[in-house]
């Protein structure tokens, strides 16, 4: 026989290619969600009851004084849109980092129930107490750390297993959302509008003033997830082989924890827990982009572009103004039992 | 992976008790439950005096005071019914699934329940009391063959976690198809979202009497199958090697429970948690033999219903708190304690 002796193709080759395949389309899916995102912000900015052509929208959004234009832009749209993008991608990034963390793509912080945790105490903030600003955002992190902290203390036994987590969540989400309708209720004033935005979260009545905060938020702890990506792909590979690769697993896994609990805690107390925002975004990213490497990027852009269209729809597409985490829950819901089904199906038992 | 707890069952010795202790507890279990719906009667953001509250229940409303406890007879023997419902259900739900985690609100049957009624009101303009009610029970029924279905795929049969997930996802589902539906309609929307919470605030006697041929026949054909639910709980096999049709047996109680919590629903809305941890508690109580729980199941659910109304109004006073509020924050600490003690394996 020849082919033995004939040289194959060395496998360092195929790899190197495969990876540089794979690169590439990582690259073009990133530019492609970044733009769709754009778009769809610049939708948001120039569409409602009145059409603002993107001429007028651009000079509100630099500044100068358009009639009509800059009120409706400048005051209503601007935040709505920038709180969106905001909410998307802060909801997306962690979301996929604790999917990663905790290689459950059911662990998703909305699923475990941080999300409610989150919204309860931030609606306790504003609803009761009064408060606005930082220190419904304040309570609201520190609420939803230790929901996060309480989670992984109860499922843990002789290690966590990821289906006794994602069930402790559903226990502890189900207390939250309690915690949330009493809070609600106790308020006097059952306002439904104001009942929706916490239950299942709502861009209606967009402000800068909810808005800024989040921003910062995402601005300062963005970045500093951005840079756990290397050994949050690692710890991916179990905590043995991350620590042999050089990476200190338990430093990123306390960064990691606090950014994403963050972030979700800032987004959440500005605009309510998005429904499956958090739980999506790791999933379509991952489908979009192919195996292999990290999925922080582009899940983070899917997050926001889901916000942004489901806000796009949920004014516009229907009879009825529904609040983005309406759309959302009726898109996210479906899939996660398809997940469920497909789990079961391949014979993951529990 | 890792699997963990090995603890052993206990064995039959600790869990039969001997009759007069389960008669003892009877007696005791009856007190409490008319204690309660004394205090219930008698406990509401308007102080009332025992001579009101005496001729109130005697028929008089001659002032605000007997007027009020008038207003409290109803609920209070809403919170009875639907709370021996809820537990009842949950008993046998647990019998029939062999699950610790069965419950009509983990999975997520009321939740089916609520979005049929919901779907029904708004697309269908559903009006009479009788046409919800039914369309209730069809709906619980449809959520539990689909949650039995998707949480049975797969390796090991419907194991109580695969089960559990299967509910909460589907509640999570129904829970945002509830909204979506209900929105659109600006003047039924706030009245459905507060229903959704669930709670016996609204009880009218013509309420009660739509939903009790529903329950009554949910309770007797529920008690009837307390013996072939005590052969299903040996497992399939052996149940059927000691004569039981298995499938009938499973069917017949299934429908039972689904009667009883689709009922429940379409009065109260879906009250999560009672079907739960009552079981659990009643099998401390009287043992594992079915045709003790059952009966305790349905006392101690009514019990917990009605005192948790009642705590309810005291501890938001002068308001008050929706019992399935209530029954949420006390019973989901019990589903993760349950959830801590199953076996499990990493995925």
């Amino acid at each position: 026989m020849t082919a033995v002796l004939t040289p194959t193709p060395s496998t360092v080759d195929t790899v190197a290619r495969g990876r540089v395949r794979r690169a590439a389309r990582r690259r073009l899916v990133t530019t492609l969600l970044a733009l769709a995102v754009l778009v769809a912000f610049a939708v948001t900015l120039m569409v409602g009851r009145t059409f603002y052509p993107p001429g007028d929208v651009l000079r509100v959004v630099l500044g100068s004084d358009v009639p009509g234009a800059s009120f409706t832009v400048g005051t209503l749209r601007l935040p709505r849109a920038v709180l969106a993008v905001t909410a998307g991608l802060s909801f997306g990034l962690a979301g996929v980092t604790f999917q990663t963390m905790l290689r459950n793509p059911l662990a998703s912080p909305d699923v475990i129930g941080i999300t409610s945790g989150a919204s309860a105490a931030a609606a306790f903030a504003i609803v009761v107490l009064g408060w606005s600003g930082t220190a419904v955002s304040v309570t609201a992190i520190v609420s939803a750390l230790g929901v996060a902290l309480l989670i992984y203390s109860l499922a843990f036994k002789d290690g966590v297993a990821g289906t006794r987590l994602v069930l402790i969540g559903i226990g502890v989400a189900a207390m939250g959302k309690s915690v949330t309708s009493y809070v609600l209720s106790k308020a006097g004033a059952w306002d439904f509008a104001e009942a929706l935005r916490w239950l299942t979260g709502s861009l209606n009545g967009s402000t800068w003033e909810a808005t800024v905060p989040a921003l910062l938020a995402l601005l300062v702890l963005g970045p500093v997830l951005l840079r756990q990506t290397r050994a949050l792909s690692a710890l991916q590979l179990g905590d043995d082989t991350a620590s042999a690769l050089g990476v200190r697993v338990e430093r990123t896994r306390i960064i990691a924890i606090i950014a994403a609990v963050g972030l979700l805690a800032f987004a959440t107390a500005a605009c309510g827990p998005i429904a499956f925002v958090s739980f999506l975004a790791g999933p379509i990213a991952a489908r979009l982009v192919g195996p292999n490497g990290s999925l922080l990027v582009p899940a983070a852009l899917v997050g926001a572009l889901l916000v942004l269209v489901a806000d796009l729809c949920g004014q516009f597409a229907f009879g009825t103004r529904f609040p983005v985490g309406v759309v959302t829950g009726v898109l996210g819901a479906p899939y996660l039992i398809y997940l469920i089904v497909r789990t079961n199906r391949a014979g993951g038992s529990l | 992976m890792t699997s963990i707890d090995t603890r052993p069952a206990p064995d039959a010795a600790t869990v039969r008790r001997p009759v007069p202790v389960r008669l003892l507890w009877l007696l005791a279990v009856t007190a409490v439950l008319v204690l309660l719906m004394a205090a219930s009667v008698a406990i509401g953001s308007r102080g009332v005096g025992w001579s009101d509250i005496l001729a109130a229940l005697g028929g008089s409303t001659d002032n605000i005071g007997q007027a009020a406890v008038t207003k409290r007879i109803p609920r209070t023997l809403l919170a009875v019914v639907v709370g021996a419902a809820l537990g009842l259900s949950g008993a046998v739900m647990q019998g029939v699934t062999r699950n610790p985690l069965a419950d009509p609100g983990v999975l997520g049957i009321n939740m089916g329940a609520s979005l049929a009624v919901v779907a029904g009101i708004a697309w269908f303009g559903l009006f009479s009391a009788t046409s919800i009610v039914w369309t209730a029970i069809v709906g619980a029924a449809v959520a539990a063959v689909f949650v039995y279905a998707v949480g049975s795929l797969g390796r090991g049969g419907a194991t109580p976690l695969k089960l559990a997930l299967a509910g909460a996802a589907t509640s999570a589902a129904l829970t945002s198809f509830i909204t979506a539906v209900a929105l659109p309609r600006g003047d039924i929307a706030e009245s459905i979202v507060s229903w959704e919470i669930g709670g016996v605030g609204g009880a009218t006697f013509a309420g009660i009497g739509t939903v009790a041929p529903f329950l009554v026949a949910g309770l007797l054909i529920s008690l009837l199958s307390a013996r072939s639910l005590n052969s299903l709980a040996l497992g399939d096999e052996l149940a059927a090697g000691l004569g039981e049709r298995v499938a009938l047996a499973r069917g017949v109680a299934a429908s039972g429970s689904v009667l009883l919590c689709g009922a429940a629903t379409a009065v109260a809305g879906p009250i999560g948690f009672v079907g739960l941890v009552v079981p659990h508690l009643c099998r401390l109580l009287v043992g594992v033999d079915h045709r003790w729980l059952l009966p305790f199941s349905a006392l101690a659910g009514a019990c917990l219903l009605t005192g948790a109304d009642v705590l309810g109004r005291i501890v938001a006073r002068p308001t008050e708190l929706d019992v399935g509020i209530l029954t949420a924050i006390i019973g989901a600490p019990f589903f993760i304690a349950i959830v801590r003690r199953q076996k499990v394996r990493e995925l």
